[in-house]
């Protein structure tokens, strides 16, 4: 049962944040108009709300205590659900080929409002998928990730305005573009440690950003590019319903080909390499790998991913600006990777269909959209640091 | 020559501030080597405690001069209680886990700061009172150096005397040195790890709130999104400077106030933020421990 200190423990806190949040949530001042709102009922909210989540709070730093215990006596915890599916062949096989005909059948059930949020889904899938390559394998917090999308996006934006170049031919350029940009910027930063590491790409991606913003005669300036062509299939144009179709089968194609490529990836050697240099760099030299390569190859393939989106994000919207370029998308596609479960390829999707998705289905919720992103990455790297689902190991079982 | 000197002490001014804030962030390096995303927004939140508090007061009918000290003195507590808050639920639960780990905790904590400001206020740039008053004695060098500059100066150097003195003279002090040194060890002898923690914390929480008064009354508006870019230079300033150094972060936003002063005074002001950001590159990549910090070799 609840005892009364644990009571009196909750009603402290909530008597804190009430301290707390008094100024900001309460009050509201209107410094032109000299009038100042207040706002009481907000901070019944916020004494409520925190007296209830300190016990939550409690509770899960408990069951997180425990389940440390465990792990340390070698117990080994129950195998989650969805492991034991992927698993089974005999659950396995159903499941993809549901999922199979859903994704078929979406666009021609659904509006085509329906199919355009499923499509922007589907590139922030992968998105994920990409910067789970540097985040999650390689462990390399790239901050700047939405730097590569830029590069991308803005290459078909311009490659289409001055020479007319189509969406096929500027895909596999833009993906170019964005391994070439990966391994230029990635070069002279991954020397450095974890957390510079993280800096430097945020301040790079920061740089691109206000030199698209400034330098007009190159990029337009805030304003941005508009009217870029739609892709086309053999030089047919598509009208815009179709046009949406076709692209959110591009994007599932897109999504199929990435997870067989970073599959694949994960179990060769580089990806090994990846795994072992996260866990311990030292040790990883010892064994022989090289470093700066390893981790540039990293660098460099999650870019490419970026670039590739970013062309076709290019293409869907018809209209791009630095606006769209911003850290908040970096931290957006972050917290898609840190949600799912970093490394984890099944968690990078799930991660990023909630994070996306939600918000747009919880109209009500939208504008908290940004502020639940925030307490997300907080309360997933203090009570499950491996996300949703977490990334199984590959181990040799030896069977007698 | 005047304009050269009006460069000088802009910059000098830009850099105390900035100071202030990369105080924060080389202490908290320091002791626990996290770079404290947060902490831009610590900043934020002082500036907008301030700005609150200025406007209630005078509309309750309070003299300048009260309005000035328990306005600054709101904010400072309440960056105070912030960092204290959030040093409690974002780092301290992750205090043995992998370094990714709380660096991302940091910038979830960053972006939910930025966004809790964004609802419960306004997302409007909002005009801040300029809270210090026009001196006499300056009137003939107006032209190079207003009286907001000679505050700003004389307050942010006055709180690094004080600072240097807590460190150096202090029981805390010794403290807070022997947690930065080894933790393990500190907590050996005696020390109360937990709480060093929190008072580093709150005392680089003070400072930001500090610079956040001083900067907004100077530059006289501010927003919910003035920490994220504050924050960086900031850091830049401590980089630069060698971090977890605390002259050196002082060191470095100096040398940062003034480049940017100049780099805007005879380049372009369009790029103000790329010299800053390309300064940082530039110094990780060639001189990653800074111009006061130390290469240290890591044993295995």
């Amino acid at each position: 049962m609840i005892k009364a200190q644990e009571i009196k423990k909750s009603f402290l806190v909530s008597l804190w944040f009430m301290f707390l949040t008094f100024p900001i949530m309460v009050i509201r001042v209107n410094p032109i108009e000299k009038f100042v709102e207040w706002r009481w009922k907000n901070m019944l909210v916020v004494g409520i709300g925190s007296f209830l989540l300190s016990f939550v709070w409690r509770y899960m730093l408990k069951k997180k205590e425990a389940g440390e215990k465990r792990a340390e006596t070698g117990e080994s915890g129950k195998t989650f659900l969805i492991q034991r599916i992927l698993e089974e062949r005999r659950f396995y096989i159903p499941l993809v080929t549901g999922l199979t005909i859903i994704a078929v059948a979406f666009p021609f059930i659904f509006s085509m409002y329906q199919t355009s949020i499923m499509t922007t889904a589907l590139m922030y899938i992968v998105l994920g998928l990409g910067l789970n390559i540097v985040v999650g394998l390689a462990g390399l917090l790239d901050l700047g990730y939405v730097a590569f999308y830029a590069v991308g996006a803005y290459s078909y934006a311009l490659l289409n305005y001055h020479f007319g170049l189509g969406f096929w031919s500027v895909l596999p350029i833009g993906a170019v573009l964005g391994f070439i940009f990966g391994v230029l910027l990635g070069f002279p930063v991954l020397r450095l440690q974890g957390d510079y590491l993280a800096i430097v790409t945020l301040g790079f991606g920061e740089i691109i950003r206000l030199v698209l913003e400034n330098w007009n005669e190159f990029s337009f300036g805030p304003s941005g590019i508009a009217n870029i062509d739609r892709p086309g299939f053999f030089g047919i144009q598509f009208s815009l319903q179709t046009a949406s179709i076709y692209l959110y089968f591009l994007m599932i194609g897109l999504v199929i080909f990435t997870i067989i490529v970073v599959n694949r990836l994960q179990n060769s050697r580089i990806g090994r390499a990846w795994i072992a240099l996260r866990e311990d760099e030292t040790a990883c030299q010892a064994m022989g790998i090289d470093k700066t390569r390893t981790k540039l190859r990293a660098f460099a393939l999650g870019a490419t991913w970026a670039g590739m989106v970013g062309v076709i994000f290019a293409a869907k919207t018809t209209f791009i600006n630095p606006a769209s370029f911003t850290f908040l998308e970096s931290a957006m596609i972050l917290s898609i990777v840190v949600l799912g479960g970093m490394g984890s390829i099944l968690g990078v999707i799930i991660g990023a269909l909630i994070l996306i998705l939600l918000p747009e289905y919880l109209r009500a919720f939208s504008d908290y959209r940004m502020l639940l992103f925030g307490a997300i990455m907080v309360i997933m790297m203090v009570f499950r640091p491996q996300g949703i689902i977490a990334n199984i190991r590959r181990t040799y079982k030896f069977n007698e | 020559m005047e304009y050269f000197l009006e460069l000088i002490l802009g910059g000098l001014t830009r850099g105390s501030i900035y100071a202030l804030i990369a105080l924060g962030y080389t202490m908290v390096y320091g002791i626990i080597q996290l770079i404290n995303f947060a902490h831009g927004e610590i900043y934020m939140i002082g500036a907008f405690t301030a700005l609150i508090f200025t406007s209630v007061l005078t509309l309750l009918g309070f003299n300048e001069i009260a309005v000035i000290v328990l306005a600054s003195l709101a904010a400072v507590i309440y960056s105070s209680a912030y960092g204290y808050t959030v040093e409690k639920i974002a780092y301290m639960p992750l205090r043995r886990a992998s370094r990714l780990s709380p660096l991302i905790s940091a910038i979830g904590m960053s972006i939910f700061l930025q966004n809790y400001v964004l609802l419960a206020q306004t997302s409007d740039f909002l005009p801040f009172p300029n809270l210090i008053p026009e001196f006499e004695f300056i009137k003939p060098y107006r032209h190079i150096i207003s009286s907001p500059e000679i505050v700003i100066l004389i307050t942010t150097s006055t709180a690094m005397i004080l600072l240097t003195f807590l460190i150096k003279f202090t029981r805390t002090g010794k403290a807070m040195r022997a947690t930065a040194q080894d933790r393990n060890m500190a907590m050996l002898v005696g020390v109360n790890v937990n709480r060093v923690i929190s008072i580093t914390f709150v005392i680089g929480s003070a400072l930001a709130a500090l610079g956040g008064v001083l900067i907004a009354s100077h530059v006289g508006q501010i927003n919910f999104y003035i920490g994220f870019v504050a924050g960086i230079k900031a850091f830049t300033a401590a980089v630069l400077g060698g971090i977890g150094s605390i002259p050196g972060a002082v060191l470095g936003a100096l040398v940062l106030g003034l480049t940017e002063s100049f780099a805007t005074g005879y380049v372009s002001s369009d790029y103000e933020d790329v010299f800053a950001f390309g300064l940082l590159v530039l110094i990780l990549i060639f001189k990653p421990a800074g111009i006061l910090g130390r290469v240290t070799a890591r044993k295995v």
